[in-house]
């Protein structure tokens, strides 16, 4: 039988032992200690970089420039690849948009550009209404609000003159993201395009449009895109096309290149939207990109 | 001395050291940590203010943990790119340091003045981690303890890869600064 004496010298050798073993393990107890203390997880955290340029392909990510930044956007359509060899595959025309943008604030930015298609120019108010966050109060999704419009400029002869009204077109979008993981992120894109003069009796003054993209990382700085507008059942959905554009995006430290496949030719709203007819599968494939280049002009 | 005797006296001996190592440690959650990049190109800096740190001045313990994301970039788009690209927020969260003060005594501590220390220990950034000796200073200033240091970090140590169009943008040894004032630990 084991005495009192003897579980009272072993209870005294643990009491011993727990006392002293800390010693060399102590930095790394500070340290779980410190992390388990934390109050990380009670910060509000926003998602950033959803998408990786203001642009998705053709259309508007949810992404603005931040507060202070300009940001200088070259966007680029060849012709048709089905366009043949005499017109070297589409290499011999070409259609560009010049563009700026700039983030008055972190979620509001202005920009302008000009299309060198039917000589349009455009402006366009971008606000980042909902941010996408993490932590307490958490938001699963972000919504950015994007009211545009353009103005042709085009001569009217030989046509017959018109109200100076009737050159503009105005673009309504509810964009909204989600980033799913780091590598994938899924844009809906509720859309409203009204025109203030159409050419025909049968043609549509506001056509509604629902659009989705998606990019999904391949690797660190390469990443697949993909675009789809879905015109609403209505004359323009009978008589246009749904623009479809798919392409990548390549970051190269400084700014990002997308390099992208679509039928539409026009890299605006009132262009791609309602007047996209080539048709992707039989070859109307327009080859384009975009380069954006950022300048900060305040802090 | 009997066993028991023995026994109630390390009992003792323990339950009256526990108040004291805790009385021995500092803390904070709002410390600060900047770097800083300097090539002829481009000067960056970016600043952290949610740093979380504790000192034990009994033991000479030091431990850090600094959320990647808590670094603020004067223009968002090199947060972006330094979240994203570089550190890889989302994967590795954090950098965390632990390590102790090199021949540290507690009287080592003067009550005023700043004292010159090294403090060595393993430093993790995006995931690696290395055993690094840096340079410090510890002050006691009323009731909390100011802990600085600078020191240098090669981003190519920690497996950040710098792409080669911006390698002549980022420095090959980016300027680290340590800023604290930790409480007493309750």
């Amino acid at each position: 039988m084991i005495s009192i004496s003897t579980l009272w010298r072993v209870a005294g050798g643990l009491a011993a032992v727990l006392l002293l073993t800390p010693v060399h393990t102590q930095a790394q107890d500070l340290l779980n200690q410190l992390e388990s203390q934390s109050t990380d997880s009670l910060r509000r955290e926003y998602v950033t970089a959803t998408f990786k340029g203001t642009r998705v392909i053709n259309g508007h990510s949810i992404e603005t420039p931040g507060k202070g930044s300009l940001v200088f956007l070259i966007s680029h359509r060849f012709g048709t690849l089905n366009s043949g060899a005499y017109e070297f595959f589409g290499l011999d025309q070409a259609t560009i948009r010049l563009g700026l943008e700039y983030g008055l604030t972190n979620n509001l930015a202005v920009g302008v550009g000009r299309s060198s298609l039917e000589k349009t120019y455009d402006g366009f108010v971008k606000y980042k209404a909902v941010r996408q966050s993490s932590g307490p109060r958490a938001m699963p999704i972000s919504v950015t609000l994007l009211a545009t419009s353009a103005v042709s400029t085009l001569k009217f002869e030989p046509q017959p003159e018109r109200s100076t009204t009737s050159r503009f077109t105005y673009t309504y979008q509810a964009l909204l993201a989600r980033k799913f993981s780091s590598n994938l992120s899924v844009q809906l894109m509720p859309t409203l395009v009204h025109r203030n003069y159409v050419a025909l009796r049968r043609d549509e003054n506001d056509v509604y449009a629902i659009g989705a993209a998606a990019r999904q990382k391949l690797t660190k700085r390469l990443a697949l895109t993909a675009e789809y507008y879905y015109l609403l059942p209505g004359a323009t959905a009978d008589d246009y096309r749904n623009s479809l554009a798919v392409g990548f995006d390549i970051e190269t430290g400084g700014h990002v290149f997308q390099l992208h496949f679509t039928n539409s030719q026009g890299m605006i709203e009132k262009f791609f939207v309602p007047q996209t007819t080539g048709n992707f599968f039989d070859g109307d494939i327009y080859f384009g990109f975009n380069i954006s280049r950022a300048f900060q002009l305040r802090n | 001395m009997k066993p028991q005797v023995l026994f109630i006296v390390l009992l003792l001996g323990g339950l009256t050291a526990l108040p004291g190592l805790a009385q021995s440690k500092f803390l904070t959650r709002t410390g600060s940590i900047s770097f800083f990049s300097a090539t002829p190109i481009e000067d960056i800096e970016a600043r952290n203010e949610q740093v979380g740190a504790a000192v034990d001045v009994q033991s000479g313990q030091i431990a850090f943990t600094v959320p990647m994301k808590g670094f603020q970039f004067p223009r968002s788009l090199m947060q972006e790119h330094f979240n994203e690209n570089y550190v890889e927020s989302d994967k590795y969260p954090k950098a965390t340091f632990s390590g102790t003060l090199v021949n540290w005594t507690p009287a080592a501590l003067p009550t005023t003045g700043p004292q010159t220390v090294q403090v060595e220990g393993d430093l993790t950034i995006h995931g690696v981690t290395k055993r690094v000796r840096v340079p410090g200073t510890l002050e006691k200033q009323g009731n909390r303890l100011l802990v600085k240091s600078k020191f240098a970090v090669a981003p190519a140590d920690y497996n950040i890869e710098i792409p080669a169009l911006v390698r002549n943008q980022i420095a090959k040894s980016v300027d680290v600064t340590v800023n604290l004032a930790c409480n007493p630990a309750p």
